[in-house]
């Protein structure tokens, strides 16, 4: 019965179209060598700045054209990928599971715990985000798991805020106080009773911190501060495109088109996922 | 035999100082049920917190003492006292639409309890659950136990909280208001419910209520509180004979008749109030003096 109703309303576009482009994103970074027309590094100055496939003086394999060294845009652009999602997960992950743990102590248990959280949260969110992650990633050295880090030390407060007014709001419901009639411990009211209503909001908030982790990935490394300058990122091509708007427009706009259906689709595919996963909402 | 649930002079106080239960005495004999009757604001439910040891944290009590058969609550260690009313009490609540966990089925809520903390096991507590919803009169309890709570309407979630108190056989049962929440024609057949379960299982019920309509029909014993004070305790039967206090009798001036709707609907009378407020002083001036 349940699965049947699910099904019934399960034709939320909203789900499908943000679910259908980050799962072909997802593939397509997990599978480049095999999806990626070109090698994303080989250099061919034969070859600088051909436009996309339906325009004039196009080559055959360079569907969304070259840029000026002759590299292949798509392949750049998928081998791009794999990075964006990895920090996406990895980062998001790491923040949740921080910010969530301490939002659900401070909410449920309140009092001191409370305090000493949400001063740490306040003081933390006074520092400007994007100057923080440059800060931070030219202190830890530029590279992949100090992005991660970066943008997880940064972000963490995003989910303890959330949860902790929802937890908050929770605690004070009848079943929590039943359950500590029936003699539960506080830790079993908070993991039993709390988290389970707090899990969509969870769910939400970690669809959407990713797509906030691939803009400040992109943003690092259109600084040149992610990743070692060789490898492709959505962040550095946009620099590189920026540089030659006027000759090749494409190297630009291709970059920003991936990148935003990209963050769209994580903030939407978290809000359906919410509904979801919400028995009263399901 | 000692009482079921012994209130002796129980008073608490906000943190402004201002006395929210005014030495409070009560007695619940086993298998009895004990009326608690009062308007909104009086204390009845704080009496049932206090009992349940869910008092909200800015509420303090700072005399007298509570016994549940016969363990001082007072002198238990804070896990020994949650030991004690997890196993021997249960809640009937007010609102059965916040009661139950709503990102949880009815089925793992109901068992949880007693697996978890009475130790039973799953097939045991499966066993016993089904029995109870049967006694509750749920006929087709494979669907519910399988259901979230926002699936069920109210009256069927206050049959699953009533069958989810008396589950694990407690000796005292805290009835919060329980019918208030519901639908009028609902309201009947839940009173009748907890009245029917009362009488098999022989619970001691302590039900706190504001109609004294539901008083008559269930109860043994009254005890009317005003501002936190018992201002008239008595056998039901005689309180509705003959009731001494002059604010039970205005009480049950406002109580609605169906054969003169209009003219029994009359407000506690000014003078009446007026008694209360001097009565309620006294006993404050005469608290303070010992206590400073």
């Amino acid at each position: 019965m349940d699965k049947a109703r699910m099904w019934r309303r399960g034709v939320s576009p909203r789900l499908w179209l943000a679910g259908g482009w980050l799962l072909l994103a997802l593939l397509a970074a997990i599978f480049a060598p095999l999806v990626a027309p070109q090698d994303p590094l080989a250099q061919d100055l034969m070859l600088e700045r051909l436009p996309p496939f339906w325009l004039d003086g196009a080559e055959p394999g360079y569907w969304l054209g070259t840029d000026s060294l002759g590299r292949d845009l798509l392949s750049r652009l998928i081998f791009g990928g794999r990075i964006a999602f990895i920090v996406a997960f990895a980062a998001a992950i790491a923040a949740c599971l921080v910010g969530s743990t301490l939002g659900l102590i401070a909410g449920y248990f309140g009092g001191w715990a409370d305090r000493i959280i949400s001063r740490i949260v306040d003081i933390w969110m006074a520092f400007p985000p994007v100057l923080f992650a440059i800060l931070l990633v030219a202190v830890l050295g530029t590279g992949l798991s100090s992005v991660i880090l970066a943008i997880a030390i940064i972000d963490w407060t995003r989910f303890c805020r959330v949860i902790r007014a929802e937890a908050m709001g929770q605690s004070r419901m009848d079943y929590v106080e039943n359950a500590r009639i029936a003699g539960y411990g506080r830790i079993g009211i908070m993991l039993r009773e709390v988290l389970p209503n707090v899990v969509p909001s969870i769910v939400a908030l970690l669809s959407l911190e990713m797509g906030i982790a691939v803009i400040v990935e992109a943003i690092l490394s259109f600084v040149n501060l992610s990743i070692s300058a060789d490898d492709p990122t959505w962040g550095g091509i946009i620099a590189e495109g920026r540089l030659s708007i006027h000759q090749a427009w494409w190297v630009l706009v291709f970059p920003l088109i991936t990148l935003i259906l990209t963050v769209l689709s994580f903030s939407q595919f978290g809000e359906a996922l919410k509904a979801r996963f919400d028995p009263v909402l399901r | 035999m000692s009482a079921c649930l012994d209130i002796v002079n129980l008073s608490a106080v906000l943190p402004n100082g201002q006395r929210v239960l005014r030495s409070v005495s009560l007695a619940v004999q086993p298998g009895e049920v004990r009326a608690l009757v009062g308007e909104s604001g009086a204390g009845k439910t704080m009496i049932g917190k206090a009992v349940l040891g869910v008092l909200p944290s800015s509420v303090r009590i700072v005399e007298g003492d509570m016994r549940l058969e016969g363990e001082d609550l007072g002198k238990l260690r804070p896990k020994a006292r949650r030991t004690l009313i997890g196993a021997r009490t249960a809640l009937i609540p007010q609102d059965p639409l916040t009661a139950l966990n709503p990102s949880r089925r009815i089925g793992p809520q109901m068992t949880d309890r007693l697996v978890r903390i009475l130790g039973w096991s799953a097939e045991r507590a499966d066993t016993r659950i089904r029995q109870l919803l049967d006694e509750v009169q749920i006929r087709d309890p494979e669907r519910v136990l399988k259901s979230y709570p926002h699936e069920l309407s109210g009256g069927m979630r206050q049959r699953v909280l009533i069958a989810a108190a008396f589950a694990a056989e407690p000796r005292l049962i805290v009835a919060d208001e329980p019918t208030t929440a519901l639908d009028v024609t609902v309201q009947k057949q839940i009173l009748r419910l907890i009245a029917q379960l009362q009488r098999e299982h022989g619970t001691a019920i302590l039900f706190v209520t504001h109609d004294l309509g539901v008083v008559a029909k269930i109860s043994q014993k009254v005890s009317v509180l005003y501002a936190g004070k018992v201002v008239e305790e008595a056998e039901t039967a005689a309180l509705f004979a003959a009731p001494r206090h002059p604010y039970t009798r205005a009480l049950m001036g406002a109580t609605p008749r169906y054969t003169d709707p209009f003219a029994s609907l009359k407000p506690v009378d000014e003078a009446v109030l007026a008694g209360l407020a001097a009565e309620i002083a006294a006993v404050d001036q005469a608290w303070r003096q010992p206590h400073g």
